[in-house]
């Protein structure tokens, strides 16, 4: 399976066009993991926004594990639109395949494709509501 | 010369490497100064691989000054001379500039094919040609060649096999085109119109080499030419025409984004119909000749039935920073198939491996690598008096970290009687090591493009990032620079 196939069948970008998604898999990069290596360094900056074609990740404070990621699942995106740096690791669970969109990148692509800025909104505010009720 | 037999029979060595081109050349080199017993094997008659053919229109896209305000054999000169391959001894240091007539500065393929020649020559490399590598197994931990010579068994094995095989891109109908490999002579296209499936180098190489000579030539692929990439990429240097054409609105050269529906080879030539991807609609093109310049991949051989795992779509291993397969271990590649490691990737920006002035550096840190996993060799560490200018120096000067950016760093650790050299490391490894305090030097570039020296500081398994201030020529040694330098790497326990 290309990268287009794979990116066809993941929620955020169920709403764009064939086209709009093939564009989207050739103009960036993918990215694979062994298991245990860190995709994404808490406190360094020009971290990229990675969404997860294969495999698991790990959301890492210190030793305490915040949450884990699976395929469709996107991680970076604060980092990347903010500016600020990642205020977690996070980790290959097993051997992890990525697309990854520089931060540079992120919101020239969100501004051209509205439609995958609300897929990417809702499924943040979703994980606002979980990480919430956590707290509850 | 008859009679001799050839070297590397058949057997067990520390490490095999397979390929005669820069990548093999420049690892077999390491790995003998490093004292690791291997064998190279060669399916080539000659050293120095593509070069013997490629690039087709002849001339290279990287650059070699064969003046330079420092001499050539010094490792300054490195940073000048991208091209040539890195030795220790003076006499194999620099030898691409000695074959240039300086019709440009970028050397061409028959002087880049002589320099790598040369330098197998003069460093008296040894090779097994005629050798081909015909499949692969495990024999408890170590790794079995079967070639058609013989079985090499080894602990190790390093493919520089290069990112050579011609690969198609899953459009319909594209197999009935030409691929760049095949492109004729630019004059046979007199008069014709072609469409050239494919973006990047070889693409706009192709597109710059029949300007002259067809009638018109569209460029077409779903990703857009970002311009502020290639204001940074090498190509800009050579094959830039087609598009600058293009975009001041030029007739007969057009630059399209689209994705390709399907192609059909008609009696007259073949029909195009694609579909835009950054604009709406639909092009129904006729045109006289297809080629695919959708670029090349590993020759991996049965390496994917045995559990090699890939990366961009298929066409090179996904590696580890060290190089090593991340699904076959003791596997490792070198030379441009080495770009299968991303490293950080910090804003994107990747590594220089797919050209020889990056590759040559990987290779000396993977053959120093492989010397102390296999445990032939433990580095010697040089003391170091000063951290502060040792550091700054090294990110006014070093070539691997010029070269190499945001791959490669300096590291400086902490030994038994002070601060040591702890030599070029991948960054990605010195971030997540925990070999103890230490600090390490890169050069990086930041979202506009701007070149950042940045210091990184690792102590008690915690690392803190520093990003300098830019200097207009790249001089960092001067009290401010000291000073801030000083400041940041205040965080290492004394």
């Amino acid at each position: 399976m290309d990268v287009a196939e794979r990116l066809a069948q993941l929620a955020l970008f169920a709403d764009l066009t064939p086209m709009q998604v093939e564009a989207i898999a050739h103009s960036f990069e993918e990215s694979v993991f062994q298991a245990d290596e860190r995709v994404l360094r808490r406190g360094l900056s020009g971290g990229n926004f990675y969404v997860i074609l294969e495999g698991e990740a790990r959301v890492v404070a210190g030793d305490r594990v915040l949450r884990t990621l699976g395929r469709g699942d996107f991680f970076g995106e604060i980092a990347a639109l903010t500016g600020e740096t990642p205020s977690a690791d996070v980790v290959a669970e097993s051997l992890l395949r990525c697309l990854m969109i520089p931060p540079q990148e992120l919101e020239r692509l969100l501004l051209e494709r509205p439609q995958m800025m609300l897929r990417l909104l809702r499924m943040e505010a979703r994980r606002l509501q979980t990480s919430g009720e956590w707290q509850a | 010369m008859a009679g001799v037999a050839p070297p590397f029979p058949p057997g067990d060595y520390d490490v095999t490497v397979v390929g005669s081109g820069p990548g093999g050349l420049q690892t077999s080199y390491w790995l003998r100064r490093f004292g690791v017993q291997h064998a190279v094997l060669s399916r080539d008659g000659a050293p120095a691989g593509m070069f013997q053919r490629f690039p087709i229109f002849q001339r290279l896209i990287t650059w070699t000054k064969p003046d330079a305000p420092v001499a050539r054999t010094t490792r300054e000169y490195e940073w000048y001379d991208h091209n040539s391959l890195l030795a220790d001894e003076p006499e194999l240091k620099a030898l691409v500039p000695g074959f240039m007539d300086r019709a440009f500065d970028l050397p061409s393929r028959s002087e880049m094919e002589a320099g790598i020649a040369a330098f197998a020559n003069k460093a008296a490399l040894r090779v097994r040609y005629g050798c081909t590598w015909e499949s692969t197994r495990y024999d408890g931990d170590r790794v079995v060649l079967a070639t058609t010579d013989g079985d090499y068994s080894s602990r190790a094995v390093v493919f520089a096999v290069g990112v050579t095989k011609p690969w198609f891109a899953a459009v319909p109908g594209l197999e009935h085109g030409a691929h760049y490999v095949d492109a004729m002579e630019p004059e046979r296209y007199a008069d014709r119109t072609v469409f050239i499936v494919g973006k990047r180098n070889s693409g706009f190489e192709l597109a710059q080499g029949l300007l002259p000579w067809a009638r018109s030539i569209f460029l077409a692929s779903p990703r857009p030419v970002q311009t502020s990439a290639l204001a940074l990429s090498p190509l800009r240097v050579r094959y830039l025409h087609p598009y600058d054409e293009y975009a001041r609105g030029g007739p007969g050269t057009y630059v399209l984004d689209v994705a390709i529906e399907r192609i059909d080879r008609h009696a007259n030539g073949f029909r195009v119909v694609a579909n835009g991807t950054t604009w709406d609609g639909r092009l129904v093109l006729d045109v006289d000749d297809v080629i695919a310049a959708t670029g090349f991949q590993t020759p991996m051989g049965d390496l994917p039935r045995i559990g090699l795992v890939t990366v961009n779509d298929g066409r090179v291993p996904a590696l580890t920073p060290f190089w090593e397969s991340v699904s076959l271990p003791g596997v490792y590649f070198a030379g441009n198939a080495s770009q299968g490691a991303k490293g950080l990737a910090k804003r994107g920006a990747g590594a220089s491996s797919t050209a020889v002035n990056g590759f040559r550096y990987n290779a000396r840190v993977l053959a120093q690598h492989i010397a102390e996993t296999l445990n032939v060799r433990t580095s010697e560490q040089a003391p170091i008096a000063d951290l502060g200018s040792f550091l700054l120096h090294e990110l006014s000067t070093a070539p691997e970290l010029w070269v190499q950016k945001g791959y490669l760093c300096r590291v400086v650790g902490r030994g038994r009687t002070g601060l040591v050299d702890g030599g070029v490391l991948p960054l990605a490894h010195f971030l997540d090591s925990r070999d103890g305090d230490a600090a390490a030097a890169s050069v990086e570039v930041d979202e506009r493009g701007a070149i950042v020296p940045t210091i990184y500081v690792r102590r008690a398994g915690e690392i803190s990032e520093h990003l300098l201030t830019p200097h207009p020529l790249h001089e960092y040694s001067s009290d401010v620079y000291t000073k801030e330098i000083e400041h940041v790497l205040r965080q290492l326990p004394a």
